[in-house]
Parts: structure tokens; C-alpha cells; sequence
């Protein structure tokens, strides 16, 4: 109990003296998080709303598919980008290796087939409740796309929350492709992981407390821009 | 625009996974008044209708329009036994046709308005939609339908669901849009309103017109037993 109390104590320190290295660390970790988050939205919900909407030969496939990837391990995603990246891998050409980019690539693997099949799941309830009068109504395969995307963007919300509360909290591929440098691709998840190895729970517990902070605040945030939940909306 | 009357059907027939919905179908339709589609649940009212609209698939025999038919689909709506309602505010409903089809959405919003005053629900514009009663719920469908001016208008069961009160509302709506040339095709199982409404009268029975007459010569002596079991309130298989 002792730790927990000395965790506590020691985010708030660390909080209301603005430290620098922790300010720096949490500003990485949102700005991976966040870029991984929209470019994972950018591709899973039109995939998502192609998947409700188009009938070809492998949609089954790719659904099920879509389905087992949510539960993709980060370690093997993060071995598997480092492959890729690394000076001998295919990709080696570019550099990015230990940096910021190698982070939100790996995240943005780990959290497109979540926010996909999150996002198909309520684009396909309400495609059941469209289908009769689109079709009569004969409008456009991307119009039946763009409708649904707009009616279902605040089901969509749930699902990119859901891909940020996974790469926010995510340690294993970032370690592996961020390589955990100070002052470079040091962010909360792997910083707590250092502390923690070093013996200074406090220290961990305190960036422990924050993270969860923060993805609390980020969520909040997004409600209250999107307005969710405020009366006669939906 | 030419007009996209008189309708043609020879023998079409509309199946879904080798099971026939529909069919085979004969029938010619001019292009004035309200033809109203009864017969017993499963007899393939719905079918019926959504075999001429286009959403059912035709499997064989043929639907010829007097104009191509990409036009005749333009030219045409449809009103669902239960009202499909958009995520999306009473107006921004109403007036979605219009913008699916590159309408201004200025333009689009002020005929909504036009529309919801016609249907009296011009007090709830700002409503979601799916807060609304079941009656006014379908009064959206209508006013949805009928923004796109449409030259032939499919009511599938319209008043299924709706107290006395809703239903005469709806049909003092549907004389109105009769009034200013729209063909209506209307399936029911209220033969009141087919009474009220009708001007002739086709009665399906196992997927097949089973009996096609003027309103008034139906009422007064249907030409087979089976409908005249019907009109009696008999069951009829």
C-alpha cells in the first residue's frame, strides 16, 4: 500500500510542478497515439462502411479475418514492423527505425482491425434498418457509405475510442520499434516499464497514474466536442 | 419529360433462391387514379409492389415502362408498411432525396419545409426523427416520397399500424397527391380503405393477380368465389 501512496504523491508532484521530462514523454504519447488513431480511422471506417455495404467474393473472409486480428498481440506486431524497418529489412532504406514514425506504424496495424470491426458491427445494424429505402431510393454506392458513415458517427466515436484506449495503453510494439530512448521515443507506457525494471515504483506508479489521466481526459474530450450523450441526440 | 405511363408487365416473375415471390404477372397500368392491391398476408402484395418499383429482382417476363428505365425509376417512390427512419433530424429526413441527388442543401431544407407543412408536421422539424409517433412517422415517409416529385407512388400498407385518427389523415394526404396527378399504387388489408380509396382494384392470391377489376364492379360482385370470400371475411388459402 505503501507504493500506491508514494505513486500518488509522486504524480501529483509530478504534475503540479510541470516537469519537464514528464510533460515532454506525455506529449509523445499523445502525439503517436493520436496520429496512429486517425490514420487507423481514415482507412478502418470506410473499410468498415465498404464491408457493410458492398457484397464481393471475400467479405466473409475478410470479416473474420478482421475479427481474429483485434486480438493481434503487439510483440509480434512490433517484431514484425521491426523486421520490416530494420537497416537489412525491406523498408531498412528509410530510417525509421527508433523513431516516432516506427510508433505509429506499429500502432496503426494494432488498432485498424479493432476500430474496423467495431465500426462494421453498428454500420451493419444500421444498414438493416436503411437497406429498404436507399435501395428505393437509389442512390450511389459511396452515397450509401457516406450516409451511414454520418448517421453512425457517434457509434464510429465508440470505435476509434476503443483503438486509442488500446494503442494509449499499448507497450509491446512501441518498445520493440520505438527502442525506448530518452528524449526521442520515450513515451508514459515505456517509461513506466523502465522505472519499473529500475526498482522505482513510485516513480512508475506516478506516470502509471497520469496515463490513466490522461486517456480519461482524451475521452472526455472527444464526448464533448462530438456532443454524445446530450439529450434528443443520439 | 415524357410520360413514363402506360406500364406494360408480360408474365414477370420475381423469385428469391428458387422461390418464387411473385409471379407470373400480366397487368397494364395507365397512368390516372389509385389502384389498390388486396389479398391475404402472404399472397404477395409487398412482392408485387417491389417487383414493379425495381428493388425486387425480375427472374423473367418483363416490366416496360413508356420511357427508359433508369427514368421511370427516377420518376417513381415508395412509402414501407413500417416507415424507415433516418438517424437525422424530421427536416434533414425529408428533404435527404433531394440531396442525394445534388440538390443545394438550401433549396432542399426549404422544400422539406414546404413538404412537412403538407403532411402536418411542420411543429417538429427539429425533432429526431425516430422520436416521433408512429402516424407522424409515416406522414414523414410520405413527405420523403413525395419531395421528389414523383410521378408514381407505391404505398405498401401504409396504415398497417395507425389508429382511425392517423389513417384518415394519411388518405385526406394521399387525395391530395391523387389531385395534383401522381399515380398511386396502394396495397392493403383494410378493405375499408380500399373501399374509400380504390378506383380499380387487383386482387393477389398465391403470388398471382388473381382478379383485376374496376373499384365499384369489385364491391359489388366480385367475378371469382375467391374473392368474393375474401370481400365476405371469410379465411381464404
Amino acid at each position: 500500500m505503501g507504493d500506491l501512496w508514494g505513486g500518488l504523491a509522486q504524480a501529483f508532484w509530478l504534475v503540479i510542478t510541470f516537469d519537464a521530462d514528464l510533460l515532454e514523454i506525455t506529449l509523445r504519447s499523445l502525439q503517436v497515439t493520436l496520429t496512429a488513431l486517425v490514420i487507423a480511422s481514415a482507412i478502418a471506417l470506410p473499410l468498415a462502411a465498404v464491408l457493410a455495404v458492398r457484397r464481393f467474393r471475400w467479405r466473409r473472409a475478410v470479416i473474420a479475418l478482421l475479427n481474429a486480428l483485434m486480438g493481434l498481440p503487439p510483440v509480434v506486431v512490433g517484431l514484425i514492423v521491426y523486421v520490416l524497418l530494420s537497416r537489412s529489412g525491406p523498408f531498412g532504406v528509410f530510417g525509421l527505425l527508433f523513431t516516432p514514425t516506427a510508433m505509429i506504424i506499429a500502432q496503426v496495424i494494432i488498432i485498424v482491425p479493432l476500430i474496423a470491426s467495431i465500426a462494421h458491427q453498428s454500420l451493419r445494424e444500421l444498414w438493416t434498418d436503411y437497406h429498404d429505402l436507399l435501395i428505393s431510393l437509389n442512390v450511389s454506392q459511396s452515397q450509401k457509405m457516406r450516409t451511414l458513415l454520418w448517421d453512425a458517427r457517434r457509434a464510429l466515436l465508440t470505435a476509434s475510442l476503443a483503438g486509442f484506449g488500446r494503442a494509449i495503453g499499448e507497450v509491446g510494439a512501441i518498445m520493440i520499434v520505438g527502442g525506448n530512448i530518452d528524449h526521442a521515443t520515450r513515451v508514459l507506457t515505456t517509461a513506466i516499464a523502465l522505472e519499473t525494471g529500475k526498482g522505482d515504483f513510485a516513480l512508475a506508479l506516478g506516470l502509471g497514474f497520469v496515463l490513466i489521466g490522461l486517456a480519461i481526459a482524451v475521452n472526455l474530450a472527444m464526448h464533448a466536442l462530438s456532443r454524445t450523450e446530450v439529450e434528443g441526440r443520439w | 419529360m415524357s410520360d413514363m405511363f402506360p406500364l406494360r408487365v408480360t408474365a414477370a416473375t420475381s423469385a428469391r433462391r428458387g422461390v418464387r415471390l411473385v409471379g407470373p404477372v400480366d397487368l397494364d397500368l395507365s397512368g390516372q387514379g389509385i389502384t389498390v392491391v388486396v389479398g391475404p398476408n402472404g399472397s404477395g402484395k409487398t412482392s408485387l409492389l417491389a417487383m414493379l418499383h425495381g428493388t425486387n429482382r425480375l427472374t423473367a417476363g418483363s416490366i416496360a415502362w413508356s420511357v427508359p428505365v433508369d427514368e421511370a425509376r427516377a420518376g417513381q417512390a415508395f412509402v414501407f408498411q413500417r416507415p424507415v427512419m433516418l438517424r437525422r433530424s424530421v427536416l434533414d429526413n425529408i428533404a435527404y432525396p433531394l440531396l442525394v441527388r445534388g440538390t443545394a442543401r438550401k433549396t432542399a431544407l426549404m422544400q422539406a419545409k414546404t413538404w412537412a407543412e403538407k403532411v402536418g408536421i411542420d411543429g417538429m422539424l427539429d425533432r429526431p426523427a425516430r422520436s416521433l409517433s408512429g402516424g407522424e412517422q409515416q406522414k414523414l415517409a410520405l413527405a420523403r416520397a413525395m419531395i421528389g416529385a414523383p410521378r408514381l407512388l407505391f404505398l405498401d400498407e401504409p396504415c398497417a399500424a395507425l389508429d382511425g385518427r392517423a389513417t384518415r389523415e394519411i388518405e385526406e394526404i394521399l387525395k391530395a397527391v391523387l389531385s395534383e396527378g401522381t399515380r398511386l399504387i396502394l396495397s392493403t388489408h383494410d378493405l375499408g380503405q380500399a373501399r374509400r380509396l380504390a378506383d380499380e382494384v387487383v386482387f393477389m392470391l398465391h403470388g398471382q393477380v388473381h382478379e383485376r377489376s374496376p373499384a365499384t364492379a369489385f364491391f359489388a360482385g366480385p367475378q371469382t368465389p375467391e374473392a368474393a370470400a375474401f370481400l365476405r371475411g371469410d379465411i381464404v388459402e
